[in-house]
């Protein structure tokens, strides 16, 4: 059925109308956010709003413009983004080889446990004084909140995957005298790849909190800062434009991992 | 007599915190080499778990498995394994799937590798050699997973009711394939099912278990026409007796 003589009337219907749905979809999307930012515009051109307390996107896109001019935006977009892969990293790097090893003894898993759901349930920025005093006011303690926030929820991601592999497939393996290293490294990590990429993408939000989170507690540079400094000097522009280049940053990044998705998860 | 495996006084409990289960008790049986041999008991009576002590991956409490004259006490090279489902690895193509026996041992012997190609070849599988399972029929998945199992040339298959997640017309042919198959490479059988039909159709000997604790309750010696396929033997006149009889006998072991 794929040359098209053979295509019926039905189908021809069936492929148009599906088409037109998908371009209905995109169309709608764009015009929320147009629709979005054009009646903040007219409203604060009419003076409906405050645009003192509320801004405008006119005046988010000059804010913006001079925080280019100035130079100063590179630095802060460079300096967020470093904490925030950085602690994304090292978060999922080290979160991933703890889960292997709960997954490898289970007196081990056993005994962390507890630990872990504590730690889970625990509001990291709770931790913030303590991890200022330690790794003093910068890159490393913000880098190490991102940590904190992304690691725990790897750990019990991570292992919920590990765990989850097919009984079966363990015994079939065992029956043709498969080790339990070759049993990890041709069934559990294999088949665990999916669960990396969604953890990957969970990270990827947490990263962003933990790094945001850690500039608003200390910082001298970044966007966190920006929308800080912002909200205390009054100058809501600031703050505006600085969320929307954060919302941008965030979606450049998701996207970067739902690309790596598409090249590792052949098919 | 030419024996193969022997299993003597095999006894087996489980312990939990609620006591102690005895599973199966004083199993005793032998194989012939080249006997297929079908292993029959009603649900739960633990008949997955004496595969599971011949194939070394549970440990008996008590008795002995003798293999080729050798007790047997982990799992073994000659001894393949075919579970209920194909269990084909999704990330592997039909070919990687079928050497994973090979690579999990290290050997890297050309000889096997040709083996499995000659499998393939002979059974209709080469042409998707490259394909991933989930491109194939249920049967085709079948039939790789026993290319799979044979990759070892093992003396000896354990078979977990193999076909039981297929659909009815499915399972006869798969059943035939899987019975031609066996019989070609010359390979000792040991099959496990609840499906007495199917018991009957493939095996030259059916060993009956009880319920729980179980026994050996009897043991048949079909005098089916062996050169028969199993769908052709399910027309046979000995086929309708046998059936009733070892129905009649389940029956009276679930009362």
């Amino acid at each position: 059925m794929k040359t098209n003589e053979n295509i019926s009337r039905e189908h021809l219907e069936y492929l148009k109308g599906k088409k037109k749905n998908k371009v209905f979809i995109t169309i709608a999307r764009i015009m929320v956010i147009v629709v979005f930012f054009a009646l903040w515009e007219i409203l604060a051109d009419l003076e409906v709003i405050d645009s003192f307390l509320m801004s405008s996107p006119s005046r988010i896109i000059k804010t913006t413009a001079d925080l280019i001019k100035s130079g100063t935006l590179y630095t802060h977009i460079r300096t967020t983004l470093y904490e925030t892969i950085m602690g994304f990293l090292i978060a999922t790097a080290v979160g991933t080889v703890f889960a292997l090893m709960m997954w490898w003894s289970e007196t081990f898993r056993k005994i962390s446990e507890p630990y872990i759901i504590v730690l889970n349930s625990l509001p990291k920025i709770a931790l913030g004084p303590i991890i200022i005093v330690w790794f003093g006011s910068g890159t490393k303690s913000i880098i190490f909140m991102t940590f904190l926030v992304t690691v725990i929820i790897t750990i019990i991601t991570m292992l919920n995957g590990f765990m989850a592999c097919d009984e079966n497939k363990i015994m079939l393996l065992k029956s043709m005298g498969a080790n339990k290293f070759q049993i990890l490294v041709r069934l559990v990590l294999p088949s665990s790849i999916p669960t990396f990429i969604s953890c990957l993408k969970i990270n990827v939000g947490m990263a962003w909190i933990g790094s945001i989170m850690g500039e608003y507690l200390s910082s001298k540079e970044g966007i966190g800062y920006l929308i800080v400094y912002g909200g205390q000097v009054f100058k809501l522009d600031l703050v505006m434009a600085s969320t929307v280049i954060l919302c941008i940053l965030a979606g450049v990044m998701y996207a970067l991992v739902a690309l790596l998705e598409k090249i590792l998860v052949k098919k | 007599m030419n024996e193969i495996l022997k299993l003597d006084g095999i006894g087996l409990s489980y312990h939990t915190s609620q006591g102690e289960i005895h599973a199966l008790e004083n199993i005793s049986f032998n194989v012939e080499k080249g006997e297929f041999i079908a292993i029959i008991g009603p649900s739960g009576c633990g008949k997955t778990s004496v595969l599971s002590i011949i194939a070394g991956l549970l440990k008996a409490s008590s008795g002995k498995v003798i293999f080729n004259g050798k007790e047997l006490t982990k799992p073994d090279n000659s001894i393949g394994y075919m579970l209920q489902r194909d269990e084909l690895f999704p990330w592997r193509t039909i070919e990687k799937n079928a050497v994973l026996p090979l690579v999990i041992k290290r050997d890297k012997e050309p000889i096997k590798r040709k083996n499995v190609e000659e499998l393939l070849k002979k059974y209709g599988l080469w042409d998707f050699r490259n394909s991933y399972p989930d491109q194939l029929s249920g049967g085709m998945r079948q039939r790789a997973a026993l290319i799979r199992t044979l990759a070892c040339s093992p003396e000896l298959l354990l078979l977990d009711e193999p076909f039981s997640a297929l659909d009815y017309q499915t399972r006869l042919s798969v059943c035939d394939d899987v019975y031609s198959i066996i019989k070609n490479e010359n390979k000792t059988a040991v099959l496990v099912t609840h499906d007495i039909s199917e018991a009957i159709a493939m095996a030259d000997r059916i060993v009956v278990l009880g319920k729980r604790p179980s026994k050996v309750v009897n043991m048949h010696i079909l005098d089916t026409d062996k050169s028969l396929s199993p769908l052709k033997r399910r027309e046979g006149p000995e086929f309708g007796k046998w059936f009733e009889h070892i129905w009649r006998e389940l029956s009276n072991e679930n009362q």
